[in-house]
């Protein structure tokens, strides 16, 4: 018959544990640096929604298919996408304590993450690059 | 996961009144959460009528009465009286401060004592504070130097450098901050949360200290400082008006600043 698992480690052991993984700094400095480059790119989102507010698809395609525009749209989706899983990991990490459970969905978050830049990256030059998309 | 419910026996159920003499001129309600280990039953919340001309003016002047005059059966921690020695942290009303700082004319209404949130319940108001004593001393919260000095003289500090200390050594552990702060509720295993952060800081600040890198060190790590989300629970629920938030914020850039970005 097994005993019962007791835990006599000391609260000091269980405070100091591992000890520290050395890293962290870097996760908290991208998130606040993607936050700050989100804030400049939605200024320029707004500005091309005030922009194309009139506008029909090939006006619209005109205005994404200019280099400064095509670049900040997919600098913006880019940076959307990395920021949400950046975040959405230290939601995971701060309600999720199954090991295991955690290191599932922090991959999956990162694959679906970047499933979706890339897919938003070909829509923005599919219709940036492409004259006959307007005919879509 | 986290805990978003009470367990089954964590759940509170009502408990017995002790009615005010008749003749009591003014009445005031405290409903105070009582739970016996020994017992085996659930946590109830008693209510305690008190005459206010029997009581000193403090809160805790009524609970010490409540337990004199009236049940002395109820478990709290206390001891200076004067808002030094943290003993008598408690949540009154919903707010984690000390009991024998604050008025009970501060209170309208019946005023609902419980212990400290989040924390393992020992009896009554008295929270078992072992992790957090634990995680206090795992940031090895005392001076720290290899340099020499004769045995006749001290540490020498500039007045501008000791300025830096101002509002980290006034902390007197009461863990008000730190059971207030959410994230401290789910990760306090891992999370060192903000009254130990502040003490850390309070360290890392003392030009005489010689450990600063080994202390940071000690502190890169995602749930030891970084389940810090700035929710300023801690800043507004100090009872000695520091902001641990601050002190908080201050490692982050330390940490950053090794790292030659900010």
């Amino acid at each position: 018959m097994s005993r019962p698992h007791v835990n006599t480690r000391s609260a000091l052991a269980k405070a100091r544990n591992h000890g520290a993984a050395g890293s962290g700094v870097t996760h908290w400095w991208r998130m606040k640096i993607s936050s700050l480059l989100l804030l400049v790119l939605t200024i320029w989102l707004l500005f091309a929604f005030q922009a194309m507010s009139q506008a029909d698809f090939s006006a619209a395609r005109e205005f994404l298919a200019a280099p400064w525009n095509t670049c900040m749209a997919l600098l913006f989706s880019w940076t959307l996408f990395y920021h949400a899983q950046l975040g959405l990991q230290v939601v995971i990490e701060d309600y999720i304590h199954s090991t295991w459970l955690a290191t599932t969905f922090t991959i999956g978050l990162r694959l679906l993450a970047l499933l979706l830049a890339t897919l938003c990256s070909v829509l923005i030059l599919q219709v940036a690059l492409n004259p006959s998309a307007a005919g879509v | 996961m986290a805990e978003f419910t009470l367990p089954k026996n964590s759940r509170i159920r009502p408990g017995k009144t002790f009615k005010a003499d008749a003749d009591a001129a003014r009445v005031k309600t405290f409903r105070i959460y009582r739970w016996d280990p020994d017992s085996g039953e659930n946590p109830r919340v008693d209510s305690y009528e008190v005459d206010l001309d029997d009581c000193g003016p403090m809160v805790l002047d009524a609970i010490i009465h409540i337990k004199n005059q009236i049940d002395p059966t109820l478990t709290f921690r206390r001891s200076c009286r004067e808002g030094i020695c943290g003993s008598c942290a408690m949540n009154i009303a919903g707010t984690n401060t000390l009991a024998c700082t604050r008025s009970i004319s501060e209170y309208s209404g019946d005023i609902k004592i419980y212990p400290l949130p989040h924390m393992p319940v020992v009896k009554d108001l008295v929270p078992d504070l072992s992790n957090f004593y634990a995680q206090l001393e795992s940031v090895q919260p005392w001076l720290q130097a290899d340099s020499a000095v004769a045995p006749n003289r001290e540490r020498l500090q500039s007045p501008e450098e000791r300025k830096k200390l101002d509002g980290l050594y006034e902390c007197i552990l009461c863990a008000c901050c730190s059971t207030s702060c959410p994230s401290y509720w789910w990760n306090s295993d891992r999370y060192l949360g903000p009254a130990t952060l502040l003490q850390a800081y309070r360290w890392i600040a003392d030009s005489r200290d010689e450990a600063k890198g080994a202390r940071l060190d000690n502190l890169e790590d995602p749930f030891r400082v970084y389940r810090c989300h700035t929710i300023m629970n801690c800043t507004n629920a100090c009872p000695k008006g520091l902001n641990p938030a601050k002190a908080i914020a201050e490692i982050k850039h330390e940490l950053a600043h090794r790292q030659g970005v900010v």
